[in-house]
């Protein structure tokens, strides 16, 4: 028993050091201006001499907030271009990379173990070394510094086909035979059987997709020369230095989408994560 | 280990049940398999495969006109210091925090496991890093790191001055702190899904025999998380080279040359428009990477037969 209390003792003084960032943020977007440059000022704005650690605001305030949602159409034109970025690239995926999980999961054609080699590599690949060739491409095709330029390859991404082979592979052989004796064809199969049991991971691959796209910064880095076209993650560094008052807000704005989509699907995200792992 | 078995012997047999009597079963397969991949198979064929074939072209041609150089573009990269330094340093980090998280998260998941109260709290306390975009925290870091930051502050109590810890030798250390801050929790939910695999009756076996908690865990627990482990570490390798969002959003273009990393070199040039010397790395770095791979991959099957030879 008192093993049992050390132990989530431990645990939780980990778990604090892990949320203690969230944790700040919070505070200090509550913060009026005056407050945050007395705490923050020395670093982020030049002002004072040190800057002071307060756990809690001292007159706590949504002015911050306030401002942030009605004097600041940056902001906002960013937010929605992350929004547009994310929500077409996942609503590509699901056309794009469930049916070809489907494929590596359940037939067998020629090729397919140098296909799936070929998937995992581009997987790991980190984006910097696919650049060139998305380049070339993209500016043969015209797009560069359009908002194409950022989903079109997006949308492409091997990862989401990796997690959803290990789900779709996962279903029972028998349930899906005895479906093909009942005279179903492979579309129906997919249809009907398929997407509904691979249900918890491809809902796995959506999130993940939001929390990878939301947060995207070296495609839009690298295709994106118009300001106008940048999501939040090019434009919020940004806003610390111009400013500072609404920086904060501005990083809790950032995060709600993510954090709301977490907290809503966090068990099949977890369902998502064991059908990678386990499965193989 | 008898049930994975007992899975690939009854797909063995449908094999040849199908070759021998529905063989036109076969050409149905194959023409349905690639009509479901076809519309990811055009994308990542168009938007990458085809088009490296173009970069491997120019890896051999200069830079004006298309002359062929032969290995010209390689010798010029290996020589290169930038790329020695960021090669290096891209390698020390996977080297230390590859090994570092996957210890960690295991310790954490077994932990976890024991707890008997509040533990989806605890896993969703794990996961939230993971969805903080690297923008929102950077202020944090920022605060925290800066020569007039908090840890200024902190370690000045005990009479050390402050100074801008991320242009220091620590800014590498940081780093490697905030992969492990945002990777902990999905690697410790895929080795509490492993570990959950395990029959509980081997354990109760083992300690009906006398055997401590420790014994247990080394040879009951370990030997079966091989393929855990082998799909954890893949995926936090792919997540190791997202570092640099971090890494940028906090220094820029030119870090402390500690955490100068490929990810920084491969951006320059493609800044400068170098594409020679971005053609000819991404060239060496995909053959690297497929070697890897491939070792991997072939490590696995071998071992995998040998199990299954010996059951």
């Amino acid at each position: 028993m008192l093993a049992q209390w050390a132990l989530r003792l431990f645990l939780l003084i980990v778990l604090a050091v892990m949320v203690f960032p969230l944790f700040m943020l919070t505070a200090n977007s509550l913060m009026g201006r005056q407050e945050l440059l007395e705490t923050c000022g020395a670093v982020l704005a030049d002002y004072g001499e040190n800057a002071k650690l307060r756990i809690f605001p001292m007159y706590p305030t949504l002015r911050a907030y306030v401002r942030l949602l009605l004097d600041s159409p940056e902001y906002f034109t960013a937010f929605w271009n992350s929004m547009i970025q994310t929500v077409l690239v996942l609503a590509g995926q699901l056309l794009a990379a469930v049916p070809a999980a489907w494929a590596f999961s359940q037939f067998r054609f020629p090729g397919k173990k140098v296909l799936w080699f070929l998937y995992m590599l581009l997987m790991i690949l980190p984006f910097q070394v696919t650049m060139v060739s998305g380049y070339l491409v993209l500016n043969t095709m015209d797009l560069m510094d359009t908002r194409a330029a950022v989903i079109l390859p997006g949308i492409f991404s091997t990862l989401p086909v990796f997690i959803l082979q290990k789900t779709f592979a996962g279903i029972p052989r028998e349930l899906l035979e005895a479906a093909r004796i009942d005279g179903a064809g492979d579309l129906r199969i997919f249809v009907y059987m398929g997407i509904p049991l691979g249900m918890p991971g491809i809902f796995s691959i959506l999130i993940l997709g939001f929390l990878e796209y939301w947060n995207a910064i070296e495609q839009p880095m690298t295709y994106l020369k118009t300001e106008a076209l940048w999501p939040l993650s090019l434009y919020l560094p940004q806003m610390v230095n111009t400013e500072i008052a609404a920086a904060f807000a501005a990083s809790i704005v950032t995060l709600l989408p993510a954090l709301l989509l977490f907290f809503y699907g966090q068990d099949s995200l977890e369902q998502g994560i064991v059908a990678s792992g386990v499965k193989a | 280990m008898q049930k994975r078995q007992r899975k690939t012997s009854h797909r063995k047999w449908i094999r040849t049940l199908r070759n021998k009597k529905v063989s036109a079963g076969w050409g149905r397969e194959v023409r349905n398999g690639y009509l479901f991949l076809l519309p990811s198979l055009l994308g990542t064929g168009g938007f990458v495969l085809i088009p490296f074939l173009d970069v491997v072209k120019r890896s051999f041609q200069q830079a004006v006109g298309s002359g062929f150089v032969g290995m010209e573009n390689y010798r010029m990269v290996m020589e290169n210091e930038a790329f020695r330094l960021a090669a290096g340093n891209t390698a020390r980090f996977m080297a230390v925090c590859l090994p570092l998280l996957l210890v960690l998260s295991l310790g954490t998941a077994v932990l976890v496991g024991h707890v008997t109260k509040f533990q989806r709290w605890m896993k969703t306390g794990f996961l939230l890093p993971m969805a903080i975009p690297a923008a929102s925290v950077v202020v944090f870091f920022q605060m925290v790191f800066d020569e007039k930051g908090w840890l200024g502050q902190l370690v000045g109590a005990f009479g050390i001055t402050g100074r801008d810890w991320l242009a220091s030798d620590l800014a590498f250390w940081i780093l490697v702190a905030c992969y492990i801050w945002k990777n902990l929790g999905y690697d410790m939910i895929l080795w509490l899904a492993g570990l959950g695999a395990i029959p509980e009756e081997q354990y109760e076996a083992a300690r009906v025999q006398g055997a401590g908690e420790w014994a247990c865990f080394w040879y009951i627990t370990l030997p079966q998380l091989k393929e855990t482990t082998f799909v954890t570490g893949l995926l936090s390798f792919v997540n190791a080279f997202r570092v640099f969002r971090e890494a940028y959003l906090l220094a820029g273009d030119y870090p402390h040359e500690s955490i100068y990393m490929l990810q920084h070199l491969f951006n320059n040039w493609f800044v400068n428009l170098d594409i020679q010397k971005m053609t000819a790395a991404a060239v060496m770095l995909v053959i690297l990477t497929g070697g890897i791979l491939g070792a991997e991959e072939w490590w696995k099957n071998h071992t995998n037969k040998i199990e299954e030879r010996r059951l």
